[in-house]
C-alpha cells in the first residue's frame, strides 16, 4: 500500500458504512472481487470466502459494456464505461475516488505493467488514451482511424491495439518522455478482439469481415503478422452471431489454444507452436467466453443469446464435453477463483450470480445482483493481458 | 352499461398507440427486454451507440420504421448486424422500430 497506514487509518474512521453493510476496521482485498451490474450502473462488492456481497458502489454510468482492471495493490478497480466514462473505485470505502468521462463511448482497458499507467480504447472518437493511474490526469491521446479494439498491457510499460475499421495493429511504448508508437502490421478486416497469451508472447486477433485469426510474436524484435486458421470466422453461410465472441477468455490450456468458432456452435482448438487446427468441439450455440479452469485440463464455456442458458465444460485432452450446466437464465460471464476451486457465474435474467464448486460442479451458494455481467476478482492485478 | 365498459380498455389502448404493430402486451415487455439488454449489447443500453450505430430516436428519425424492421430481421450482410428473423416475427420487428422511434431519450 502506498498511503501511509496513519492516514489510510484515518481514512477510515471519518468514513462512515453505507446503511446494511457491514464495515469491519480493517479489510484485506486479496478475496474480493467487482460485479457490474449493467443495468443500474453500479458494482456489486464481493467477498469470496464469504461467498457473500459486501457492499456496493453506484454512479458508473452506462455499464452495458464494461470492464476493468485492478492496482498493482489491489485496493483500487479502474471500471471502463461503455459511455466513456473511466472511474477509479476504492475497494476499502467502497466510492468512486476520481471519474472522467474521457471519451463519448468506449469499449475497455488495461493497466500497465508497473501500475502507473491506465490506458483506454475508445470506439468514438476512435483511440486509446492514456491516464496517470493515481490522479487519472490525461498523459497521451493516440488517435486511431476508427474504432479501436482488444487493448492490452504487454510487460515495459507498453499497450497493443488493434483498429476495428482498418485492421490496423499498434504497440504504443511509454516507458519513456514522449511515447513511441509502431504500427505492427495489419491483421485484416473488421477485427473483433485481441488477446495476449500468458506469457505475453503472441498476439492474436480474431477476424470477423474474413477468414483467419492474425498473430504477432512480440517477443520479436520487429514482429510479422501470421495469420493462420483460414478457413476460421463468418461467411454469408454462417449462423447468424448474436453476440460477439470476447477473445479475453481465449483458453491456452494442454499447449493449445481454445477458439471461439463466428457463426458455427463449435470450439476449434489449435497448436499453440505450428499454429494448425488439431480439433473440433461441437457445442451448445455461439460460443462467448471460452475461459480455462485455472490448475486443470478444463476449459468452460458460455453462448451467445438465445441459448444463453447454458454452460459447458471440455476436457481440453479428450476435446469432449464432460458437463452441460443450466445455471440460470442470461449467463453473461464466468470468473474463477485464482486457484480454480471455484466459478463465479453471472446470470443476468435471474438477477444471480451463481457459485459453483469446480471439482463437483455443485452449486454452492448464490448472491443476489442487479442484471449482472461482468464478475472480476483483484487476483486479476497479478496477471499479464488482462 | 355494459357495452361502453367493455369498449373503454380498447378505446384507451388504440388511443395510447394508434399505429403499433399488434404485440400482446406480455411479448411487448419481453421485445423491450431484449432491445435493452442484447442490442444494448452491440448498441449501448442507452442506444447511443457501440459497435453498432446509435438507435436513439433522435438518429432514427428520419428512418422508416418498415426499413428498420427489415434491417432488424434479415440484418446488413458485411456488418456485425445480424439476421434476428430466426428469433422474432414481423409485426415484433415493426414493434421494436416503432419503440425505438418513440424511445424516450435517457439522461
Amino acid at each position: 500500500m502506498k498511503r501511509p497506514l496513519a492516514a489510510l487509518l484515518a481514512l477510515m474512521l471519518v468514513t462512515t458504512a453505507p446503511s446494511g453493510w457491514a464495515m469491519d476496521s480493517a479489510i484485506a482485498t486479496g478475496d474480493l472481487g467487482l460485479v457490474i451490474e449493467r443495468a443500474t450502473g453500479s458494482l456489486l462488492v464481493v467477498d469470496r470466502s464469504d461467498r457473500a456481497a459486501i457492499g456496493r458502489v453506484e454512479g458508473l454510468g452506462d455499464l452495458s459494456h464494461a470492464s476493468m482492471t485492478y492496482s498493482p495493490d489491489e485496493r483500487f478497480a479502474y471500471v471502463f464505461g461503455r459511455d466513456g466514462g473511466l472511474s477509479k473505485v476504492d475497494m476499502l470505502t467502497r466510492q468512486v475516488v476520481a471519474r472522467t468521462i474521457q471519451a463519448g463511448n468506449s469499449i475497455g482497458g488495461a493497466i500497465s505493467d508497473d501500475g502507473r499507467l491506465v490506458a483506454v480504447s475508445n470506439y468514438e472518437p476512435g483511440g486509446v488514451k492514456v491516464f496517470d493511474a493515481d490522479t487519472l490526469e490525461l498523459l497521451a491521446d493516440i488517435p486511431a482511424a476508427g474504432k479501436t479494439i482488444g487493448l492490452v498491457d504487454v510487460p515495459g510499460r507498453r499497450f497493443a491495439w488493434t483498429v476495428w475499421d482498418t485492421g490496423e495493429v499498434f504497440l504504443g511504448d511509454f516507458a519513456g518522455e514522449t511515447p513511441a508508437i509502431t504500427l505492427l502490421g495489419n491483421a485484416g478486416i473488421n477485427p473483433f478482439d485481441a488477446v495476449l497469451t500468458d506469457d505475453a508472447h503472441t498476439y492474436l486477433i480474431g477476424l470477423f469481415g474474413e477468414k483467419g485469426v492474425t498473430a504477432f510474436d512480440l517477443w520479436d524484435e520487429t514482429p510479422e503478422p501470421m495469420k493462420f486458421l483460414k478457413d476460421y470466422g463468418k461467411t454469408s453461410d454462417d449462423l447468424p452471431v448474436y453476440k460477439m465472441p470476447h477473445l479475453q477468455g481465449w483458453a491456452f490450456t494442454e499447449g493449445q489454444f481454445a477458439l471461439p468458432a463466428v457463426g458455427q456452435h463449435e470450439i476449434l482448438w489449435v497448436d499453440r507452436e505450428s499454429l494448425q487446427e488439431t480439433g473440433r468441439t461441437k457445442v451448445h450455440g455461439q460460443p462467448v467466453f471460452i475461459i480455462a479452469q485455472p490448475a486443470s485440463p478444463y476449459v468452460w464455456v458460455n453462448f451467445a443469446t438465445p441459448l444463453n442458458d447454458v454452460v459447458q465444460v471440455i476436457d481440453s485432452r479428450t476435446r469432449e464435453v464432460v458437463e452441460t450446466l443450466t445455471p440460470g437464465k442470461a449467463i453473461l460471464h464466468m470468473e474463477f477463483a485464482p486457484r480454480g476451486a471455484e466459478v463465479w457465474i453471472s446470470s443476468r435474467d435471474d438477477n444471480r450470480v451463481l457459485i459453483y464448486d469446480t471439482r463437483s460442479r455443485e452449486k454452492l451458494a448464490e448472491i443476489e445482483a442487479d442484471a449482472p455481467s461482468g464478475i472480476f476478482f483483484t487476483a486479476r492485478a497479478h496477471r499479464t493481458g488482462l | 352499461m355494459p357495452r361502453l365498459a367493455a369498449l373503454l380498455p380498447a378505446v384507451l389502448l388504440a388511443g395510447l398507440a394508434p399505429a403499433w404493430a399488434e404485440v400482446p402486451a406480455e411479448r411487448a415487455a419481453a421485445l423491450e427486454h431484449m432491445v435493452i439488454q442484447d442490442c444494448g449489447s452491440c448498441h449501448g443500453l442507452t442506444m447511443k451507440g457501440g459497435l453498432g450505430r446509435p438507435l436513439t430516436a433522435d438518429a432514427l428519425v428520419h428512418a422508416d420504421p418498415d426499413v428498420l424492421a427489415l434491417i432488424i430481421l434479415d440484418g446488413i450482410p458485411g456488418t456485425a448486424m445480424p439476421p434476428w428473423r430466426p428469433l422474432l416475427t414481423e409485426d415484433e420487428a415493426l414493434w421494436i422500430a416503432e419503440y425505438l422511434k418513440s424511445k424516450e431519450p435517457s439522461p
